[in-house]
């Protein structure tokens, strides 16, 4: 991209995710809610040629700071992408998502039989078994989550 | 402990520490252990036949969510062999969970109660919850569809028992291996040996993928073997119960049945020293008629029962090292 291209796309205050692997942008927007409905200058990149990955995606809000818990989200489909805090134009932080080797509260296990689902005083966790593709093992039944299965609930 | 009996300590082998353990999930255990398990239950056929105080004074409490008389029968019974006594409920409805109360909250409460509990419960990962919560050891007597864990160490002793080993057998795991609960324990534990698997069950009984990737990563597996050309080769033949709520309709369930039911003439052409194994009930998965073959072990299995938790007992209450 030349730098005439990158100023058109630039934010003055709000977040970029970069580094998203490529074509998985979509699923970064639809984990954080985002519909297109919020009145915020959004630019989504996708399939961005990268000298890292090959390819890349880039999300940039304007607007908008993540909380915690959303670069956590960001995470199960992404790990890697590194998050920028734009502040009057300038990169004031910046952050690397890193997906955890154990996930808790975020999303259910998808076996019903599964005591985690059944009332008790326990959170949901899960170990992370692969992380490209997403794979996720249940602490409690043992049963296998994978993308799909968590991008149904976020 | 091996190592600490002789007086040595191994930095890099896993501890062979079993006080106060769970026995939640046979995945918990390496080769060295469950080898250690097998060896202690070796030494407590004598104690199963003459009796023993071992276990005098400790409590064991049976928590059957489930009914399985067999199955809590056999810990009970095994605890009083030890001179242990035995409290706890064979129903749902015996128990406050009707009120609502949860396991958790149950295992807190047994806990007072009881040394060690064994625990039948039809929820996924039950076992990994309770020994989450509990300050005495679980032990998983049956949970969801996956879990069996001391099946599964019985059938081990009775192959090495029977067999004289376990290493370098032919196993061939015959009906459901889909839903049935012990064939999963079983094939993770031979996994840890090196055996060779043979598959055999119908179409919508098979083993699940997740099951099979991890076996088929360590052992040489063959699914969809045909019973008839295995049969000459192999040494252990392990039925399991086809169940008719796992069939949509009757006719479907009949014909299926026939096909993977065992009777003289199925074995016909098997090794002398071939073993047949079942973890019980059977409904007509063998035909009695098969009973009386030298190959026939599966009520020996039974008592290995015993001395297998018997083992277990009293390795998770120090009893023996
Ligand atoms: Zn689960």
């Amino acid at each position: 991209m030349s730098e005439k291209e990158l100023r058109v796309t630039k934010i003055k205050d709000g977040t970029v995710i970069d580094h998203i692997r490529g074509g998985y942008a979509l699923d970064v927007v639809r984990i954080l809610g985002i519909t297109g409905q919020e009145k915020r200058v959004m630019t989504i990149a996708i399939n961005v040629p990268s000298k890292r990955f090959g390819v890349k995606d880039i999300i940039k809000i304007e607007g908008m700071a993540l909380s915690a818990q959303e670069v956590n989200r960001i995470a199960l489909v992404a790990p890697h992408a590194s998050i920028n805090i734009v502040h009057d134009y300038a990169v004031v932080e910046k952050q690397e998502v890193e997906l955890p080797k154990t996930i808790e509260v975020i999303i259910k296990c998808t076996n019903p039989c599964c005591v985690s689902n059944s009332g008790e005083p326990v959170s949901s966790k899960f170990h992370v078994k692969n992380e490209e593709p997403l794979s996720l093992k249940c602490h409690y039944c043992g049963v296998s989550i994978e993308k799909a299965d968590v991008l149904k609930q976020l | 402990m091996l190592f600490s009996t002789l007086g040595l300590s191994c930095f890099w082998c896993h501890n062979l520490e079993f006080k106060g353990r769970d026995i939640v999930s046979i995945e918990d255990f390496i080769q060295t252990e469950i080898n250690h398990i097998l060896d202690v239950a070796k030494s407590m056929e004598p104690l199963a036949k003459g009796g023993s105080e071992l276990l005098k004074g400790k409590i064991l409490a049976t928590l059957f969510f489930e009914p399985s008389t067999r199955t809590r029968l056999s810990f009970e019974s095994a605890m009083l062999k030890l001179g242990g006594n035995v409290i706890g409920f064979a129903e749902p409805d015996a128990s406050s969970t009707r009120k609502g109360e949860n396991l958790a909250d149950t295992v807190r409460t047994v806990e007072n109660y009881a040394d060690v509990i064994a625990l039948r419960h039809s929820l996924e990962g039950s076992a990994k919850l309770a020994a989450e919560f509990s300050k005495v050891p679980i032990i998983n007597a049956g949970t969801g569809s996956e879990e069996h864990p001391t099946q599964a160490l019985i059938d081990l002793y009775t192959m090495r028992k029977e067999s004289g080993k376990i290493d370098g057998l032919k196993v061939a795991l015959v009906g459901d291996l889909r839903y049935g609960r012990t064939v999963h324990s079983l094939a993770y534990a031979l996994a840890l040996y090196s055996v060779e698997l043979y598959l055999v069950s119908p179409e919508t009984l098979r083993m699940r993928k997740d099951v099979l990737a991890t076996i088929k990563s360590k052992i040489p597996v063959t699914e969809n073997a045909n019973l008839e050309k295995i049969m000459p080769q192999i040494d252990v033949l392990y039925v399991t119960r086809i169940q008719k709520e796992r069939f949509p309709d009757a006719a479907e369930y009949a014909k299926v049945k026939g096909a993977y039911r065992i009777d003289l003439k199925t074995i016909e052409k098997a090794k002398k020293d071939l073993i047949i194994l079942h973890p019980l009930p059977r409904v007509d998965e063998i035909a009695p008629e098969v009973d009386n073959t030298p190959q026939a072990r599966y009520f020996q299995q039974v008592w290995n029962g015993i001395v297998v938790r018997m083992a277990l007992l009293s390795l998770v209450l120090g009893a023996v090292e």
